[in-house]
């Protein structure tokens, strides 16, 4: 485009100039892809063509591992994950898992940051430990999750101590009954999740304009409607930006999982779409690529829905002020 | 005369009244602002201790010994015969160090690449003129929506034709692109000033000097950032090294947690398991005690956690 464009002034006048320009212009054209040429082959190599091979895979029926060949193509795939029970159980423990902790985390996010901005002392030792299940290994701390939880022949564990306390009867909560082992998974994402939220709240509390709220009090404002008229629509922006990050992650979780009821998840009924992929992909009933492949972009269109959705009706909400 | 100083008087007790009653106000107001405040306390207090409790019981747990651990069908919440051993035991039953030295290369060597390549290609966008560049740009933004997940399925299959399985390199190269921090200093180097990049150019620098000597060091608060936002993730990672590694040789410290887990220890001994969770994540705790601030910032500026 810009060697184009001065063609017609330049062309009978000095030619030599031109051709000394155009030849530097190459040059440096050259550097620019020069200088993005790592990154081109990191993303072409292993996430651009895996995109394309992952869209390819899903419609190959009866991918051979193996041998590399396949019958035909179609829908088939597709057909078979979705007739999957374990798939289906996958997918209703991440919608309960999606639906249970976004709004939970999201709202006990907000209620400890506007607490959190209300103090002066303490505020950034508080900061500090809320921030410390970021840096955490997940699969570790899962474990202690385990064992405060898990109810075994020799132990009733931590929580059911204190669950006797109140007199409600001692829950197996690793190998027991369904409910319970939901309810730890949430607990355990929502612990997981809290830090980032908290965080990214409270610095969009601060920022919010001290005028406004001044203002509101010179009208004499009550707290809760301060809260509710002021605060809140100045933070929606950040609130969306939680709550779609939010179901993009619960979505996609995994090793929160793992790191409560093992590596087979299927058994234990608590499997989450990925860990489908995965189980398909490897493992004890893995070797499956192709079904791995259209479970996984099953997921990416639901994830990419929800996204949709939720920022038309943010779009209706949000407050996207100076 | 008289007139003025009844006038006084009644003034005065309008006052005094109004006085009283803002007295009253304040008082109520103040009991009001003190009742939200330990709320407020007890509220913060108590998701403070719920964020501890897991690290104190692990550590309390592993200072156990396995027989005073094992006879405690109560958990005592406290021990008074603290001992290390299984410390010791995590150390020689299973390979923990092995596991601890795979991810710090893996870690290192993963974070190093990604910050080549993330400067060069920050870099070429932010300064260089090319043909391209902006369909480039637009590429690379539409591929931050791709989540991992997608591409893992053919980066197996690939790292495996290639004979790549459980080696270093299968494990390091997909994990080095992001395309997120790409982005993320780009905007960083734009704000640097133009005036900077030709003066430098009529002095004659190269621009990959310019790069080294004077970008690079102007951003390096959002360098550092990306480079703690990546170690941690890399320590933390989990999904790829365990579909890529089948030797226990080259395990990651996840890895490592879940074979420990699954295997190790004779299953059963849960203090011995902890003292290996307390040394897996002390690192991360103090690196994040150390740079407090520096990570924080950064998170809020270009991390998420899902």
């Amino acid at each position: 485009m810009n060697s184009s464009a001065p063609d017609g002034a330049a062309v009978s006048c000095e030619p030599r100039v031109r051709a000394d320009k155009e030849l530097k212009m190459d040059k440096k054209e050259m550097k620019g892809w020069l200088y993005l040429l790592p990154a081109i082959l990191f993303l072409g190599f292993f996430m651009v063509y895996p995109l394309i091979d992952v869209l390819v895979y899903s419609f190959e029926e009866g991918y051979n591992f193996a041998s590399q060949t396949y019958y035909g193509t179609g829908l088939y795939n597709y057909s078979y994950v979705l007739h999957d029970p374990y798939f289906l159980q996958a997918l209703k423990n991440t919608f309960i898992l999606v639906i249970v902790t976004v709004p939970l985390s999201t709202a006990a996010a907000l209620l400890i940051s506007a607490g959190l901005s209300s103090i002066k002392p303490l505020r950034s030792l508080y900061q500090t430990i809320y921030f410390l299940p970021y840096v955490t290994n997940t699969l570790a701390v899962g474990l202690v999750f385990m064992i405060l939880f898990r109810r075994t022949p020799y132990t009733d564990g931590f929580v059911n101590l204190i669950l006797g306390w109140f007199g409600a009867g001692p829950v197996d909560f690793i190998d027991g009954p369904y409910p319970a082992k939901m309810f730890v998974l949430c607990l355990y994402t929502i612990w997981v999740v809290m830090p980032f939220k908290i965080l990214i709240l409270t610095s969009a509390l601060a920022s919010v304009n001290q005028e406004y709220y001044n203002a509101a009090k010179v009208d004499g404002t009550s707290k809760f409607r301060i809260f509710m008229r002021i605060t809140l629509p100045m933070i929606s922006p950040t609130l969306v930006y939680l709550i779609i990050t939010g179901f993009i992650g619960a979505f996609k979780a995994y090793s929160d999982a793992v790191a409560l009821f093992g590596t087979n998840l299927n058994t234990a009924e608590m499997n989450t779409i990925v860990g489908y992929v995965y189980d398909m992909l490897y493992g004890s009933s893995g070797g499956y690529p192709s079904y791995a492949s259209a479970a996984a972009i099953l997921l990416f269109v639901i994830v990419l829905t929800i996204t949709c959705i939720n920022l038309m009706v943010s779009g209706k909400h949000v407050h996207y002020g100076s | 005369m008289e007139i003025s100083e009844e006038k006084e008087q009644h003034y005065m007790e309008q006052h005094k009244n109004t006085g009283d009653e803002f007295k009253k106000i304040e008082r109520s107001d103040r009991l009001r602002r003190k009742v939200l405040k330990t709320f407020t306390y007890a509220g913060l207090t108590f998701w403070a201790l719920v964020v501890l409790f897991p690290f104190y019981w692990m550590v309390l747990t592993s200072v156990k010994s396995y027989s005073s651990y094992n006879s405690e069908y109560i958990p005592k919440l406290f021990t008074l015969s603290p001992t290390l051993q299984n410390y010791k035991e995590a150390f020689t039953a299973v390979p923990l160090a092995g596991y601890f030295l795979n991810t710090v290369i893996f870690a290192v060597v993963t974070t190093m690449l990604m910050l080549i390549v993330t400067v060069l290609a920050a870099f070429a966008f932010a300064r260089l003129n090319f043909p391209g560049k902006h369909l480039a740009f637009t590429l690379l933004l539409s591929l931050m929506m791709i989540p991992n997940e997608l591409v893992v399925i053919t980066n197996y299959v690939t790292i495996t034709n290639l004979g790549l399985r459980s080696t270093f390199t299968g494990l390091i190269l997909p994990s080095v692109s992001s395309v997120f921090y790409i982005y993320l200093l780009k905007e960083n180097f734009e704000q640097v000033p133009d005036q900077l990049y030709y003066a430098a150019k009529v002095d004659g620098t190269s621009d990959l000097k310019y790069l080294r000597k004077v970008l690079v060091p102007i951003c390096r608060p959002t360098i550092v950032t990306i480079t703690i936002l990546k170690a941690i993730e890399c320590w933390n990672s989990y999904v790829w090294p365990r579909l890529i590694t089948d030797d226990e040789k080259y395990f990651l410290v996840s890895n490592g947690i879940q074979e420990i887990r699954e295997n190790g220890f004779g299953r059963e001994n849960i203090p011995a398991m902890m003292a290996a969770v307390v040394v897996i994540s002390v690192p991360l705790i103090v690196l994040f005690l150390l740079f407090r601030k520096v990570i924080m910032e950064g998170v809020s500026r270009g991390g998420t956690k899902g």
